[in-house]
C-alpha cells in the first residue's frame, strides 16, 4: 500500500478519485443507506433485493454502493439513484417488492415509482 | 419536486454520500487535507488560533470555546497528552453521534489528530459506548485505514510528529459522557465524575493535559481548517457559530437528523423541515438537550435557536436531541419521565443528586397519581434550586430542569392536576374517567368484548357503562369503538 507522504500525494488521490467518478458517469449508481436505523428498516434486503432484480433484467451497467445515514429516518430504508447525465432522486420506504420495482421501472426506464424524499438540505463540499 | 432547503450539512457533509468503509472515497472528498495541512505546512499555534477565530463552541452541550480550550491544553507543557473523543452519546432519542461514526468516521480520525498536532499530543482515544457496534466496527477500519496509509502512526508524512488512536468502551452509563467520570471511566475506575478544577485540559487521562472533544465537534474541525475561519464565521449567529445536528424525534411528521445553521427559528425546524405534528394534532411542546434541558413551546417559535437563547428559555442546546410533543403528551408526565431517567443514571457520588433527584420524582408521583397539593410546588422549587446549586457535576446540576422548565412554562397544567384532579392531556390514569357517550353509543358489544377487565356491561343496541371501579383505564374500548362514543374525560 502506497503511503502518502507528502502533499503531493494526497493531490494525486483526489485526482484519481475524480478520474474514477468520471469514468463512472455512464453508469447507474445505486448508493443505499447502511447505517444500523438504515439496516435496522430493511437496507440490506432492499441492496440485496436490487442487486438480484437488475441481473435478472440483464442491466449490467449499475454499481452499487454503500453509505451511512441519509438523514430521512421518516423514510427509511432509503437509496439514491443516480441516472447517467441525470440529478441524484433520493427513494424512500422501500421494501423487497418496491426495491424490485424500482429496478423495473426507474432503473430500467426512468420511470420514478414510489415514495420520492425530496432533498431539503444543501451539503458543504470541501 | 422543489423544497426549500433550510438545512446545510457541514459536520455531516460526507454523511450519506461516501462510502465510510472506504478511506479512498474519504481523501476523494479533500479528506486528510486539513492534516496533511496542519503538519506540513503548520503550526500548532496558527492552527488553534484559526479554530479559535472560527468561534466554534463544544457540540456536546456546554457550548465551550473550542479553541480556548484547545490553547489551555498546548500552554501546559508536559510529557504526555491526550485527546479524546466523548463518543457516549446517551441522551434519550438522540443520534447524531451514531450517524457520523458510522457515515464518516475518517472525518474524525482526522480532526483528532490535528488536534493531537494544535496540543502537542500523540495518543488519542474515543471513548465510545459499546452499544454501537457498527460505529465501533466502521471507526476501527478507518483507524486501521489510515495507519496504513501512514496518516496515523510514527512521523506522519516525514513531519516528525506522531498520533495513534485507540478505542475505550463505555458499558452504557449516562454519567460518563460528563468528562470527568469519562476520564475515571477510561481510567479503569468506576464512572464517577469529580470536583473540576482542575480541569481536564490541565489534568485529565491520568493526570495529563487532556482534551474532550464531542464527535459533532470533531466533524466540524476538517471543514473549517479546509474552508477557512472566515467562512464559518459567516455562518450562524453573533455567539453562536456554523451549524447544529438536531435529531427530531417524538410526534414530528418527518422524524430524522437534521442539520440547521444556528440562528434558525424553532417554527422552522419543526414546521417547515418537520412536517408538524402528525394526524393534524396541535404542537405543544419540543424538549431540547434532552434529560438536561427544557421545553420550548409555541410562545417561542421565533426565537432564534443558538447556545444563548436556549439557556435564556430554561433550556440549554445539549447534544442534539429535539423531542416533540403535542396536545395529547402531558409535561408533568414528561418532567416525570426524565426524572425517572436521572434518577437510574444517577452515579450516587454525591446527596443532592442521588436523594434528590429520587425526591422530586416522588413528588412528581403523586401530582399525577392526584394526590397533589399546592405547597408540593414550592417544595418542588426550592428542591430543584438547592439539586442545580449543589450538585457535584452537570448531571445532577442540569437534572432539575424539566421540572423548572415544564412547572414555568405550563403552570396551569400542574394545577389542574392538583386542584381540579384533572389531566387535560388525558394522560395520568389515575386522573381521569372513560366513559361512554349515550346519545353516541349504538350498542355493538365490542367495546365489552375487548375490554380486559370486563367492566363493561349493555345489552346489545343499548347504550353501554364503564365501571369506573373496575376500570384500569387501558384505552383499548376508545381504540375499538367505531362510533367514537368512548371518550376521556
Amino acid at each position: 500500500m502506497a503511503k502518502i507522504s507528502s502533499i503531493a500525494d494526497l493531490k494525486k488521490f483526489q485526482e484519481d478519485f475524480k478520474a474514477k467518478q468520471a469514468a463512472k458517469s455512464d453508469k447507474i449508481i445505486v448508493n443505499v443507506s447502511l447505517a444500523t436505523c438504515s439496516i435496522a428498516s430493511g437496507g440490506k434486503s432492499v441492496m440485496a433485493a436490487m442487486q438480484d432484480e437488475a441481473a435478472k433484467l440483464g442491466i449490467s451497467n449499475v454499481e452499487f454502493m454503500k453509505s451511512g445515514c441519509m438523514t430521512f429516518c421518516h423514510s427509511e430504508p432509503t437509496v439514491v439513484v443516480t441516472l447517467p447525465g441525470k440529478e441524484p432522486v433520493c427513494f424512500g420506504k422501500l421494501d423487497e417488492t418496491g426495491a424490485r420495482e424500482l429496478v423495473q421501472k426507474y432503473l430500467k426506464n426512468g420511470e420514478a415509482v414510489g415514495t420520492v424524499v425530496p432533498v431539503n438540505y444543501v451539503r458543504v463540499e470541501l | 419536486m422543489e423544497v426549500a432547503k433550510k438545512q446545510l450539512r457541514i459536520a455531516t457533509r460526507n454523511c450519506g454520500f461516501i462510502d465510510p468503509e472506504n478511506i479512498e472515497d474519504y481523501l476523494g472528498v479533500r479528506g486528510y487535507e486539513a492534516l496533511a495541512n496542519a503538519v506540513t505546512s503548520s503550526t500548532p499555534l496558527a492552527i488553534i488560533d484559526e479554530i479559535k477565530k472560527s468561534g466554534i463552541r463544544g457540540r456536546g452541550g456546554g457550548g465551550f470555546p473550542t479553541g480556548n480550550k484547545w490553547e489551555f491544553a498546548a500552554k501546559n507543557v508536559c510529557d504526555q497528552k491526550y485527546v479524546v473523543c466523548n463518543a457516549d452519546e446517551g441522551d434519550p432519542g438522540a443520534f447524531m453521534d451514531r450517524a457520523v461514526l458510522e457515515g464518516d468516521p475518517h472525518s474524525i480520525v482526522e480532526a483528532m489528530a490535528v488536534c493531537g498536532y494544535a496540543i502537542g499530543a500523540s495518543i488519542g482515544v474515543v471513548y465510545i459506548r459499546a452499544e454501537y457496534p457498527l460505529a465501533i466496527k466502521r471507526l476501527k477500519k478507518a483507524i486501521d485505514d489510515a495507519r496504513e496509509y501512514g496518516l496515523l502512526g510514527n512521523n506522519i508524512m516525514g513531519s516528525g510528529f506522531s498520533f495513534d488512536i485507540e478505542l475505550k468502551y463505555g458499558a452504557g452509563a449516562f454519567v460518563c459522557g460528563e468528562e470527568t467520570a469519562l476520564i475515571r471511566s477510561m481510567e479503569g475506575s468506576r464512572g464517577e465524575p469529580y470536583t473540576k478544577p482542575p480541569f481536564p485540559a490541565n489534568a485529565g487521562y491520568w493526570k495529563k493535559p487532556t482534551i474532550v472533544n464531542n464527535v459533532e465537534t470533531f466533524a466540524n474541525i476538517p471543514a473549517i481548517l479546509v474552508k477557512g475561519s472566515g467562512w464559518f464565521s459567516s455562518i450562524g449567529t453573533e455567539k453562536s457559530k456554523g451549524t447544529k445536528v438536531f435529531a427530531l424525534a417524538g410526534k414530528i411528521n418527518n422524524v430524522g437528523l437534521i442539520e440547521v445553521p444556528m440562528g434558525i427559528t424553532l417554527k422552522e425546524v419543526i414546521f417547515e423541515i418537520g412536517g408538524g405534528c402528525p394526524d393534524g394534532k396541535e404542537f405543544k411542546a419540543v424538549q431540547t438537550g434532552g434529560p438536561s434541558g427544557g421545553a420550548l413551546t409555541y410562545k417561542d417559535s421565533d426565537v432564534p435557536i443558538d447556545y444563548d437563547n436556549l439557556l435564556a428559555k430554561n433550556s440549554m442546546m445539549g447534544s442534539g436531541g429535539m423531542i416533540v410533543m403535542d396536545e395529547d403528551n402531558c409535561m408533568v408526565d414528561i418532567a416525570k419521565f426524565f426524572l425517572d431517567f436521572t434518577m437510574d443514571e444517577t452515579c450516587g457520588k454525591c446527596t443532592p443528586c442521588r436523594i434528590g433527584s429520587k425526591r422530586l420524582w416522588e413528588t412528581l408521583d403523586k401530582i399525577c397519581s392526584g394526590q397533589g397539593t399546592e405547597s408540593d410546588f414550592e417544595k418542588m422549587k426550592s428542591l430543584a434550586v438547592n439539586i442545580k446549586d449543589t450538585a457535584l457535576c452537570g448531571l445532577g446540576q442540569t437534572m432539575p430542569n424539566p421540572v423548572l422548565s415544564t412547572m414555568n412554562t405550563f403552570a396551569d397544567e400542574y394545577l389542574a392536576h392538583v386542584r381540579d384532579k384533572k389531566c387535560p392531556a388525558g394522560v395520568c390514569t389515575n386522573l381521569l374517567e372513560i366513559v361512554i357517550l349515550p346519545e353516541k353509543c349504538v350498542g355493538c358489544t365490542l367495546c365489552a368484548r375487548v375490554c380486559p377487565v370486563n367492566c363493561i356491561s349493555g345489552k346489545v343496541k343499548e347504550a353501554h357503562v364503564i365501571d369506573q371501579a373496575a376500570c384500569i383505564k387501558c384505552g383499548a374500548c376508545i381504540e375499538k369503538c367505531k362510533f367514537n362514543a368512548i371518550v376521556k374525560k
